[in-house]
């Protein structure tokens, strides 16, 4: 088990080490100067003073070699130093420090909503004995994939908030201002663990311990429980880690659709700008995210199912 | 301890069960009649479809969610099951009649401890509380014959062997105390000697408790050691049923009859003619492959090793067969997977036709491809689902380039021709094939380019007793005035013995005795080698059937 967490945490850094060396070439590549896009903010593009640039330049370490830049960049990055933003100046940390409650709150909620409507459906599904009902509830998820984010973000809106002036449109405010959008977030992402879930359940309804299960007298409710969902759990649970990722470039969306603040309009804003210290902030931090979750996913596994310790570190994954 | 005339516990009735497919409705079972009386074991003996599992699961009302139950009772200690609601067969199921399922591999809740698992039938029954459970499952495993049975509750089902697991699912039907232990082929996915002792083991218990047992198997042999009554289903109806020695050696159906005749297990003598010298060794012209002091270590997490094959040799003559013989685990498929070259030896050399292959690469490595087939266990995995059959015969052909399209369709026909299927097979699919005609397309496949050797491994244990003879007899026919040499690969020494000319025995990664077929089993010299030999079900049959039939030759 020790190995196991050790590999896992091993893994989890070198994501994080790749997101951060990836980001950071795709960044120099792009065309683009980050130190004109400097001194041009605010000032006419004409009166931009060719010294003026020179210094930001030097100052910011880009006559450097890349791969010196690099050494130098991952050396302060380690340390938690991104740099300063371009466009406001803060530093990079504090800009997104600010933005990340309403964030983390939006995609938290996104999340148990979308574990808790998509684990509820697939349960459902695969316990009713009504064909009819099976059927309608499983041609639910692959609706809900299939719904672009913006567009049931603006149906939502329009349906209560406008016409039926029950919850506020847009703007942070508050518990009542959070339903429309987390629900927006959950929609796609639920109809996936739905799906999932589902699927991995019809599964293990189908393996031969459970009709030993029912052999010994338990009954329905039981089986479905106690001895199909845990098997089950495990591919709906992998997949919720990977949809963490999701929902966080889902925000972006959800942020600009709702005029919500919070890292997905910092996001969008800094790509706009060229702020090329922030998105390479924004990035790295959304990997770390990933990766964290990620890692808890994986800590539980072994939690759920024995087999996978015992595998050695290797992942393990119920056909 | 049975009275005949005693009312029976379990009375099935014109028992009637269809499955409804995409298509059709299939009616497995039509109109099967069985009792088994207290305290009484009584086998169910048929082929695989012959309906014998359905009405097993059908007496628990265990049937798959597109099954009905049309017609027919089963009355058990006096009620009709067949007519009792869900909530009523609750308190039958796991109290009264207990379920010993066929594949212990899978039938145990993989993410569940042992004794949890057999703790819960007694929760459910009311039989123990949430503190005395624990105790009263390590006491049920005991009863079993688990080994260290408080250990072993509170491992999980993947750190348990085969017959481990067995056990313990004899454990949770033991445990309530039921009258009735339906068994379903509760030994076919284990060794035979892991099988003897299970058996052993279930007969004495449930003497000792009185339990009734309802045996399916497909296995003659069993039946007739194990069982008081054999009942003997095909397409879905008793055809026959009675004392266990006189269905064995007077069978009065032809189904039955058929169905003894094909049994391996019952069938003293080899009948199929094969050459009985035993070729020469030191010919050296008739010498294929010899392998030398071959080793195979597998890497265990922590840098460990564990030595799969352990110093063997072997030596396959043209013509001829070598049978590999041991249990599951015993390194057999390993040895024929090095000489094949398809897993790299640890150690050891391999000489194939005068050339040292152990570590022959690129070229070297497909021409011995060309000159060594494979023919797998299971004809329903080891055939490609969207390939034609035309295209699965054809692939070793395009894979090396042989002909072209006509001549491969051609050679195809012949294949098939030989392999005894018809021409019109090409068109189909795998899926539209029986197990026993799948596994002649993967035979036809492994001849498509005329090798010098054909490994089978396991061929005809997927298969059904009186296809697997026919299956035997193709392989024997195909190699009768050929050169083509097989490692014929089994767990199973009664098809062996119809097979082979040489036998060689591994335990544990070594050749414990190696003898021409005869020999070996006339006057088996390893301690292993008889204990294998013993296992063997349906030795008492075996010898009272021989008996018979003499009788009947001189009277």
């Amino acid at each position: 088990m020790r190995r196991y967490a050790a590999l896992r945490l091993a893994q989890a850094a070198g994501v994080l080490w790749a997101a951060y060396t990836v980001s950071f070439l795709v960044l120099d590549l792009l065309p683009g100067d980050p130190v004109s896009a400097m001194a041009g903010a605010g000032a006419d593009q004409a009166g931009v003073d060719p010294a003026q640039i020179a210094r930001l330049r030097s100052e910011y370490g880009f006559d450097d070699p890349i791969p010196v830049q690099y050494v130098h960049y991952l050396g302060r990055a380690l340390r938690g130093d991104f740099g300063d933003s371009v466009a406001g100046g803060r530093p990079v940390t504090s800009v997104i420090g600010d933005a990340l409650p309403s964030t983390l709150q939006l995609v938290a909620a996104g999340m148990a909503l979308a574990v808790l409507f998509g684990g509820g459906l697939a349960l459902a599904a695969t316990y009713t004995a009504r064909r009819w009902l099976r059927q309608l509830l499983l041609s639910l998820p692959p609706l809900g994939v299939s719904v672009p984010t913006f567009w049931a973000g603006l149906m939502l809106v329009e349906i209560f908030s406008f016409r039926a002036r029950l919850l506020p449109a847009f703007g942070n405010g508050g518990l009542r201002g959070l339903i429309l959008p987390a629900v927006t977030l959950a929609i796609p992402t639920g109809a996936i663990v739905a799906q999932v879930l589902a699927k991995s359940l019809l599964t293990a309804l189908d393996e031969p311990y459970i009709q030993t299960a029912r052999a010994k007298g338990a009954g329905r409710p039981r089986i479905h429980l106690r001895h199909a969902l845990r098997n089950a759990s495990l591919p709906a649970l992998t997949v919720v880690g990977v949809l963490v990722g999701q929902l966080m470039a889902n925000s972006v969306v959800i942020e600009t659709v709702f005029s919500r603040n919070g890292l997905g309009r910092v996001t969008a804003g800094a790509v706009a700008a060229q702020d090329i210290p922030l998105v390479q902030g924004v990035v790295v931090f959304g990997a770390l995210v990933f990766v964290l979750v990620n890692l808890i996913v994986d800590l539980v596994y072994p939690l759920l199912d024995p087999r996978i310790a015992a595998a050695g570190g290797r992942r393990w994954r119920p056909a | 301890m049975t009275d005949p005339q005693e009312t029976p516990l379990l009375e099935v009735a014109g028992l009637s069960v269809s499955y409804l497919t995409r298509t059709e409705r299939v009616r497995a079972v039509r109109g099967a009649d069985l009792d088994v009386r207290p305290g009484e074991i009584v086998a169910l003996v048929g082929e695989s479809g012959s309906g014998k599992s359905t009405t097993a699961h059908a007496v628990l009302r265990l049937l798959a969610p597109n099954a009905s139950l049309d017609a027919g009772t089963v009355r058990f200690a006096g009620r009709d099951l067949a007519a009792l609601s869900e909530r009523e067969l609750r308190t039958v199921r796991g109290a009264r009649i207990g379920l010993v399922p066929q594949d212990p591999g899978v039938a145990l809740n993989p993410v569940k401890r042992i004794g949890e698992q057999v703790a819960e039938v007694l929760r459910l029954h009311g039989l123990a509380t949430r503190r005395t459970a624990p105790a009263a499952a390590v006491e049920a495993l005991e009863r079993a014959g688990m080994p260290e049975p408080a250990v072993r509750a509170r491992q999980y089902p993947h750190e348990l062997s085969g017959g481990m697991r067995q056990r313990a699912l004899i454990a949770v039907a033991i445990a309530a105390g039921p009258q009735l232990i339906v068994a379903d082929e509760p030994t076919s996915a284990l060794d035979v000697t892991v099988q003897r002792r299970i058996l052993d083991h279930l007969q004495h218990l449930t003497e000792e408790l009185g339990t009734a047992v309802l045996l399916v198997t497909h296995d003659l042999g069993v039946a007739a050691d194990r069982a008081a009554r054999i009942a003997v289903m095909s397409q879905g109806r008793v055809v026959e049923s009675g004392p266990a020695r006189r269905i064995i050696e007077d069978p009065q159906d032809a189904y039955t009859r058929r169905l003894l005749d094909s049994a391996p297990s019952l069938t003293a003598v080899r009948a199929r003619p094969r050459p009985t010298a035993p070729p020469e060794p030191g010919e050296p012209d008739d010498v294929l492959v010899i392998a030398e002091h071959l080793v195979k270590d597998f890497p265990l997490p922590r840098g460990r090793t564990v030595r799969a094959v352990d110093d063997v040799g072997l030596t396959l003559h043209r013509g001829r067969t070598l049978a590999l013989v041991g249990e599951s685990g015993s390194g057999k498929s390993t040895t024929a997977r090095m000489i094949l070259r398809l897993v790299p030896p640890t150690s050891g050399r391999i000489v194939f036709d005068g050339e040292d292959v152990t570590a022959a690469g690129g070229a070297a490595l497909r021409r011995l491809r060309r000159r060594a087939q494979l023919v797998y266990q299971n004809p329903y995995a080891s055939l490609d689902p969207r390939f034609s059959i035309g295209e699965v015969i054809t692939e070793p052909l395009r894979a090396f380039r042989v002909g072209d399209r006509a001549s491969r369709a051609a050679r195809a026909r012949e294949l098939l021709d030989r392999v005894a299927l018809p021409a019109a097979t090409l068109e189909r699919r795998p899926a539209e094939l029986s197990g026993g005609q799948r596994q002649r397309v993967a035979i036809a496949r492994a001849l498509a380019l005329e090798p010098d050797l054909v490994v089978c491994d396991e061929p005809v244990s997927a298969l059904d007793v009186s296809v697997q003879a026919q299956v035997l007899d193709l392989l024997a026919e195909l190699q009768d005035g050929t050169g083509l040499a097989y490692l014929f690969i089994s767990h199973d020494l009664a098809v062996v013995r119809q097979i082979a000319h040489r036998v060689a025995v591994m335990k544990a990664g070594r050749v414990v005795e190696t003898g021409a077929t005869g020999a070996l089993f006339g006057d088996p010299a390893h301690e292993y080698t008889r204990e294998l030999l013993a296992a063997i079900p349906g030795g008492d049959a075996r010898n009272g059937a021989a008996g018979a039939r003499l009788l009947e030759e001189r009277t």
